[in-house]
C-alpha cells in the first residue's frame, strides 16, 4: 500500500476509535478526551503561524481566550444566548488577530515573539485587572453550554459537540494548507525574500495566516468556555501561551497532526501529573528543556528519523 | 513638587529595568539569544538576597552572593543546555522558557507565595526633605547605582581590551574568531554578566518592589517593553528604554491606575510602528 492509503487506513481508524471511545471508558476519561481535543485544535491553529508560515507566537492564548470571555461576557453579563455568543466569540478572536497582526508582523525572530507575548499579556493585564466587568481573579462563573436542539449538559453529548466542531475545523485547516495559499505560506517560511522575488505579496500571506490562527484558537477558546462551563485568566496567561508551543514542538512542527498529539499527550501528562503533585509548571519546564535538547524537531521529527533509517537498511 | 516626585520614582524604577534590560540586551546583541530566563535570575537572585539579609544581616554581603550565585548560574545554563544551539533561535529561546518555568515553580517551592520585603540597609533609611515632600534616600541610592552601573558598563565596552573584543564579537563572532578572539569564552562571560546584572536588579527592587511568585514574568515583560522601545543589542538603547518605560509607567500608576500596563504599551505600539527594531536597534 502506498503511504497515501495506509495514512488514509490511519486517520478511519483514529476517527473510528474516537467515535466508539464514550463506550470504552469511563466519563472521567471522556472529560479528559474532550480536553484532549480542544487543545488539539488549540495547538493546531497555532502550527497554522509556527509551523507552516514560520511565525513563533508566544502569546497566542490571547485569542483563545478572549473567544472563552466573549461568550463568558455576553452570557452572564449580557443574557445573550450561549448558541448566539458562538460566532461572536470567533469573531472577536479573528478581530484581535486582525489588530495585533500588524504590530507583530513589523518584526520577525525574537522581536516577533517579545511583541507577541508582550501584546498577550496585556489582553491578560485587562482581564485580570478589570474587577467590575471580568470578576479579575475570581474568574466568570454561570457559562451555560449552547442548545441546538438537544442537550450538550452530559459529558458525553459535550464530547461529541466538541469532536464534530473539532473535526470540522481541522479538515477546514487541512484544506488550507493543501491549498495554494497554504504552499505559498510553506515557500514564505523557507524564504520571504524568494517568494518576494516571485511576485507573492509576503505581507498579506503572513497576516491572513496570522487572523486564521487566531480565528481557530479562539474555536478552541469558545469550546473550552462552554466545556468548563467557567472563564479565567488563566486562559489568557502566557502559561498557556506556552503550554500551545511545546505542544506544537512536542508534536512535530509543520505538520496537523504533530501538534494534535503533542496536544493530547501534554494533557494527559498535566492530568496525571497534577494528581501526583501541585509542581506541574516545574514537569512542564523540564518537558521543554528536555524535548528540545533531545527531539527538537518533535515526535514526528523522530519517526521521520526512524523510517529513513530504515528505509536505508 | 510632586512632578518632581514622579519623576525621580519613575527614574528609580527605570534604573531598575536598565540593570535588566542591559543584560538582555547584551546576551542578544553577542549570541542572538531572546533570554526569557532573565525574568528568573532576577527573582532568584533577589530571593537568594533575602535569604543572606536574613542570615547575615548585611545588605552588601547580600547583593553580593546574589550575584555571585547567579552568574555561576547564568553561565552553566550558557554553557550546557544553550551553546549547543548556536545561532538557533527557537530551540535557545524554548530551552531559557524552560528555565524560566522550572525557576518559577521551585521558587515559589522554597520561599512560598506570599511577597517578601528586604530591609532598607541601614544607611539608606530616613529621606530627604524636599518643600512639603520627602523623599527616601533608598530610591536616590537606586538612582545613583543606576547611573554607576550604566557608566561602568560603558566604560567597559568602549575603553577595554576585553569590551572591544565584545564589540568585535556582536558586529561579526566568525571573523572574530578567525582574529583569535576567544569567542566561546566570551559567551559565557557575557551571559554570566548578564544573568548577574538582573541578580543586581532583584535585590535592589526587593526593599522597593518587593519579591513574589510571578515577579518574574512581570519584570520580564516590562523588559521586553524596554527593549522593544530602545532596541535590542545597545546599551543606550536599552538606557533610554528604561528612563522611558521607568517615567511613563509611574505617571500611568499616578492617573490611570486601572489601566497602567495600556500606558506603557501604547507608546510602544507606536514606536513599533514607526521603528519595528527600536530607537537604537540594529537589525
Amino acid at each position: 500500500m502506498t503511504a497515501r492509503a495506509w495514512s488514509l487506513v490511519g486517520a478511519v481508524a483514529v476517527l473510528a476509535l474516537l467515535i466508539a471511545l464514550p463506550e470504552m471508558v469511563r466519563p472521567y476519561y471522556v472529560g479528559l478526551a474532550t480536553r484532549m481535543l480542544i487543545f488539539a485544535l488549540f495547538a493546531m491553529s497555532l502550527d497554522l503561524l509556527l509551523g507552516y508560515t514560520g511565525l513563533a507566537s508566544l502569546g497566542h492564548a490571547a485569542y483563545f481566550g478572549i473567544a472563552s470571555y466573549t461568550i463568558a461576557l455576553l452570557v452572564v453579563r449580557a443574557g445573550v444566548d450561549s448558541g448566539v455568543a458562538f460566532p461572536a466569540a470567533l469573531v472577536a478572536a479573528a478581530a484581535l488577530g486582525a489588530l495585533f497582526a500588524p504590530l507583530a508582523l513589523r518584526a520577525r525572530g525574537s522581536y516577533f515573539l517579545m511583541i507577541t507575548f508582550a501584546l498577550a499579556q496585556v489582553v491578560w493585564s485587562v482581564a485580570f485587572g478589570w474587577r467590575t466587568l471580568t470578576n479579575g481573579d475570581d474568574g466568570m462563573p454561570g457559562v451555560t453550554r449552547p442548545y441546538f436542539g438537544w442537550s450538550l449538559n452530559n459529558t458525553i453529548s459535550f464530547y461529541y459537540f466538541a469532536l464534530a466542531v473539532v473535526g470540522v475545523a481541522a479538515l477546514l485547516m487541512l484544506a488550507i494548507v493543501r491549498s495554494p495559499f497554504g504552499r505559498a505560506l510553506r515557500g514564505i517560511r523557507e524564504s520571504e525574500s524568494r517568494m518576494q522575488a516571485l511576485g507573492y505579496d509576503v505581507w498579506r500571506h503572513q497576516y491572513a495566516a496570522f487572523v486564521l490562527s487566531a480565528f481557530f484558537a479562539g474555536i478552541a477558546g469558545a469550546l473550552y468556555a462552554y466545556f468548563n462551563r467557567f472563564v479565567g485568566p488563566e486562559y489568557l496567561y502566557v502559561v498557556q501561551s506556552a503550554e500551545a508551543l511545546i505542544m506544537v514542538i512536542l508534536g512535530g512542527a509543520g505538520t496537523l497532526i504533530g501538534p494534535a498529539i503533542g496536544a493530547a499527550l501534554i494533557v494527559f501528562l498535566e492530568d496525571f501529573i497534577s494528581s501526583l503533585t501541585e509542581h506541574w509548571v516545574l514537569v512542564l519546564g523540564i518537558i521543554y528543556v528536555l524535548v528540545t535538547v533531545l527531539a527538537p524537531r518533535g515526535l514526528i521529527g523522530l519517526y521521520v528519523d526512524f523510517c529513513q533509517r530504515r528505509s536505508i537498511k | 513638587m510632586t512632578w518632581v516626585i514622579h519623576i525621580l520614582n519613575g527614574v528609580a524604577f527605570g534604573m531598575l529595568l536598565f540593570l535588566l534590560a542591559a543584560g538582555l540586551s547584551l546576551i542578544y546583541g553577542l549570541m542572538k539569544i531572546l533570554n526569557l530566563t532573565h525574568g528568573s535570575f532576577y527573582l532568584v537572585g533577589g530571593y537568594i538576597g533575602l535569604t543572606v539579609m536574613q542570615l547575615t544581616g548585611s545588605f552588601m554581603l547580600a547583593l553580593g552572593i546574589a550575584v555571585v550565585a547567579i552568574a555561576l548560574l547564568g553561565a552553566v545554563i550558557e554553557r550546557f543546555f544553550l551553546r549547543r544551539f548556536h545561532l538557533d533561535e527557537l530551540p535557545q529561546t524554548l530551552v531559557t522558557f524552560g528555565f524560566l518555568f522550572i525557576f518559577s515553580d521551585l521558587s515559589l517551592w522554597i520561599w512560598g507565595g506570599d511577597p517578601l520585603m528586604l530591609n532598607v540597609p541601614h544607611i539608606f533609611q530616613g529621606s530627604v526633605p524636599m518643600g512639603y515632600y520627602s523623599y527616601p534616600y533608598y530610591r536616590l541610592f537606586l538612582i545613583v547605582m543606576g547611573v554607576a552601573v550604566a557608566g561602568a558598563l560603558w566604560w567597559f565596552q568602549e575603553k577595554t581590551r576585553l569590551g572591544t573584543m565584545l564589540r568585535a564579537g556582536v558586529d561579526d563572532a566568525e571573523i572574530a574568531r578567525a582574529l583569535g578572539i576567544n569567542v566561546s569564552l566570551l559567551f559565557t562571560l557575557v551571559f554570566a554578566v548578564g544573568a548577574a546584572l538582573a541578580a543586581l536588579a532583584g535585590v535592589l527592587a526587593g526593599p522597593v518592589l518587593s519579591l513574589y511568585p510571578g515577579a518574574d514574568f512581570e519584570v520580564l515583560i516590562f523588559a521586553f517593553v524596554v527593549v522593544i522601545v530602545g532596541g535590542l543589542g545597545s546599551l543606550r538603547g536599552a538606557l533610554a528604554g528604561a528612563l522611558f518605560v521607568g517615567i511613563i509607567d509611574d505617571f500611568g500608576k499616578a492617573f490611570f491606575p486601572q489601566f497602567a500596563l495600556f500606558t506603557v504599551f501604547v507608546p510602544m505600539a507606536v514606536i513599533l510602528v514607526i521603528r519595528p527594531t527600536g530607537l537604537f536597534g540594529r537589525r
